[in-house]
């Protein structure tokens, strides 16, 4: 108590600093920070951008020009129109990853929130065990596993249907954990409030904890949709009916097959048709990832 | 269906069947199945396959402990290159990259809204498409000929004569695989890191600051870092398996496989050279228990340093 009031009131500014309303001249040393971080994460996308849409005889241009001077949908024309060989119109593979990528959105945040209300809130027996398995599970890495799947997948009758996609990415260790870690911070004192006021565990779930986790339910729902969206190894290996076959899957064939130097538009091209919908769902879901809690009671 | 009963309706009209319905089995049950039967089982599976000479095509054959004995005792391209540069890479970028996710996601938490959106797409995009593929990025950029984006802007400044081998060289390839590790390091962990800073209510920051708070590294350390310690842990678990699993970055650099001198060589690289290069899935299998009672042992140290972690 020896400061005087006036440098308190002047210190606590700081903690407003998190989460600005508008730009102010003290963030200025941020961006001095963030622009040059940000030019080297941006390279990538340029490049495939600017590749994409770049024509053959510039690729082969020295010196090489990151930028196209003259710009072409050569390189998308040819994805969409080589399809006609293998019979399986386009608009196919582009419809079977949009279902799967659904699909496997809704029902692994569904199974995962769940499981990771359970492992928060409630009890039930070997629930430390259960806990203990799924950190193992995270960290084994799934080489060796191919295999395994396959005898799993055609014991259970599933190989070459749809489902195929579908069931394998269901359960997300990782989900869970991340679900579970931001319960862990809801205070308790909410769900005692919630369970005297007479609710049921659902309805808990449903309308206390549901909506105080949406950062992390829409992290979750990127990282669903990228193991989904991008995923070739199902079409590969567990799907013998070309209509089943998703996008990556018949944008690995087309750019496995071709010259490296012409093959690069081509496959700058389908990395940005991959890409750009995990972009979209990020821009959709980033109001849940930087939502702020502060607001809804909590702490 | 449960949605629609308010709070008293379900108080009032307590059954037996309701009381079954209310029970915590039913949360985790569907998880479980799923769980068990597409993630513990091929688990399970794979171990078993450690003791095992299995080529993929005749029934796998019980060899007992061979395969761990020759990994530990014959297998020199795994105790020379693999084992230490996987460890080294995990070391570098797991720490690295961890901070790295902090202090952006810290930077990102200060600015407003809409900026800090673009920020965080761009940050997070290298993670968001799969690692290998923008590896062909980087590897146009570092081209040994003169072809090559860097070598072009050098010799264009002056500063060299001729253009340099960027992917020759074992001790350049790992620098340049540890630049595109840390590169692509910022993902769901910095995702994790960023809602849970934006999530900390300023009233404890101005509680702490009437405390006496004086400066903003106080403000880390003592209330940021410590109001989201469920977001840390988790950050911390992505950035140890997410460097243990990386794999192929190097060949996907050089375009040879194995790299030149088998630099940039890990662990995965070698349990798929064994999988699906030489089809012995046994020994790949031992590689992986061996692979993950190594990154059981650093997550271990990690919660360790971290100190009075509950789990």
């Amino acid at each position: 108590m020896k400061k005087p009031p006036i440098k308190k009131k002047k210190s606590s500014y700081f903690g407003m600093m998190i989460n600005p309303e508008r730009y102010h001249k003290s963030q200025i040393k941020f961006y001095v920070i963030l622009a040059p971080v940000l030019l080297v994460m941006m390279l990538p996308i340029v490049f495939i951008i600017s590749h994409a849409f770049k024509p053959l005889d510039e690729l082969y241009a020295y010196p090489p020009r990151f930028f196209p001077t003259r710009i072409t949908l050569d390189n998308f024309i040819q994805l969409i129109t080589a399809t006609q060989q293998t019979g399986i119109p386009f608009g196919r593979y582009l419809f079977n990853s949009i279902l799967v990528a659904a699909l496997v959105i809704f029902l692994s945040l569904l199974l995962s929130s769940l499981a990771a209300y359970a492992f928060s809130f409630l009890n039930f027996k070997f629930k430390k065990w259960l806990f203990t398995a799924n950190q193992v599970a995270i960290m084994f890495v799934a080489v060796a596993v191919a295999v395994p799947r396959y005898i799993v997948m055609s014991q259970l009758g599933i190989i070459n249907s749809f489902f195929a996609h579908i069931v394998p990415l269901l359960a997300m260790p990782v989900g869970v954990f991340l679900l579970k870690q931001f319960m862990d911070q809801i205070p308790r004192e909410l769900y005692d409030a919630a369970k005297i006021d007479g609710a049921n565990k659902f309805q808990i779930y449903r309308m206390i904890v549901l909506p105080l986790v949406k950062p992390a339910l829409a992290t979750i729902a990127i990282l669903a949709f990228q193991s989904a969206w991008n995923n070739t190894e199902t079409s590969q290996l567990f799907i013998n009916d070309e209509a089943l076959k998703t996008l990556p899957y018949y944008f690995q064939t087309l750019t496995l097959g071709t010259s490296s130097i012409a093959a690069q538009g081509i496959s700058a091209a389908a990395s940005l048709i991959i890409f750009v919908p995990n972009i979209v769902l990020f821009i959709i879901l980033q109001k849940n990832v930087m939502n702020t809690m502060a607001h809804s009671g909590l702490k | 269906m449960f949605v629609n009963t308010s709070f008293q309706e379900t108080t009032t009209s307590k059954t037996g069947f309701r009381k079954k319905l209310n029970s915590a089995y039913w949360f985790i049950l569907p998880y479980a199945i799923f769980f068990f039967t597409f993630v513990i089982l091929l688990i399970l599976i794979s171990t078993l396959l450690s003791f095992t000479y299995y080529d993929t095509v005749n029934f796998p054959s019980f060899v007992g402990l061979r395969n761990y004995i020759n990994l530990l005792t014959q297998d020199t391209d795994f105790m020379q290159f693999a084992l230490p540069t996987t460890i080294r890479y995990a070391l570098i970028v797991g720490p690295g990259g961890y901070m790295l996710s902090f202090m952006l996601a810290w930077i990102l938490a200060q600015i407003p809204h809409r900026v800090r959106t673009i920020s965080a797409i761009i940050i997070y995009s290298p993670a968001l498409t799969s690692g290998v593929l923008m590896t062909v990025v980087w590897r146009v950029f570092f081209s040994g000929d003169n072809r090559g984006y860097l070598n072009n802007f050098l010799l264009n400044l002056g500063v060299i004569n001729t253009p340099v081998q960027w992917l020759q060289d074992p001790q350049m390839i790992t620098i340049i695989m540890l630049f595109v590790g840390l590169w692509s390091s910022m993902g769901i962990g910095f995702l994790a890191m960023l809602s849970g800073i934006l999530n900390i209510n300023h009233e404890i920051y101005e509680a702490a600051y009437i405390d006496g708070l004086k400066n903003r590294w106080q403000e880390i350390f003592y209330i940021t870092i410590p109001s989201m310690k469920p977001q840390m842990l988790f950050g911390a678990v992505m950035a140890i398996v997410s460097t243990f699993n990386a794999a192929g970055i190097a060949s996907a650099l050089t375009l040879s496989f194995p790299p030149p001198q088998m630099a940039g060589w890990l662990i995965v690289d070698h349990m798929n050279d064994f999988g699906f290069a030489r089809f012995e899935m046994g020994y790949a299998s031992a590689l992986s228990v061996v692979l993950l009672i190594i990154v059981l042992l650093f997550s271990r140290i990690a919660k360790r340093l971290f100190g009075g972690e509950k789990e």
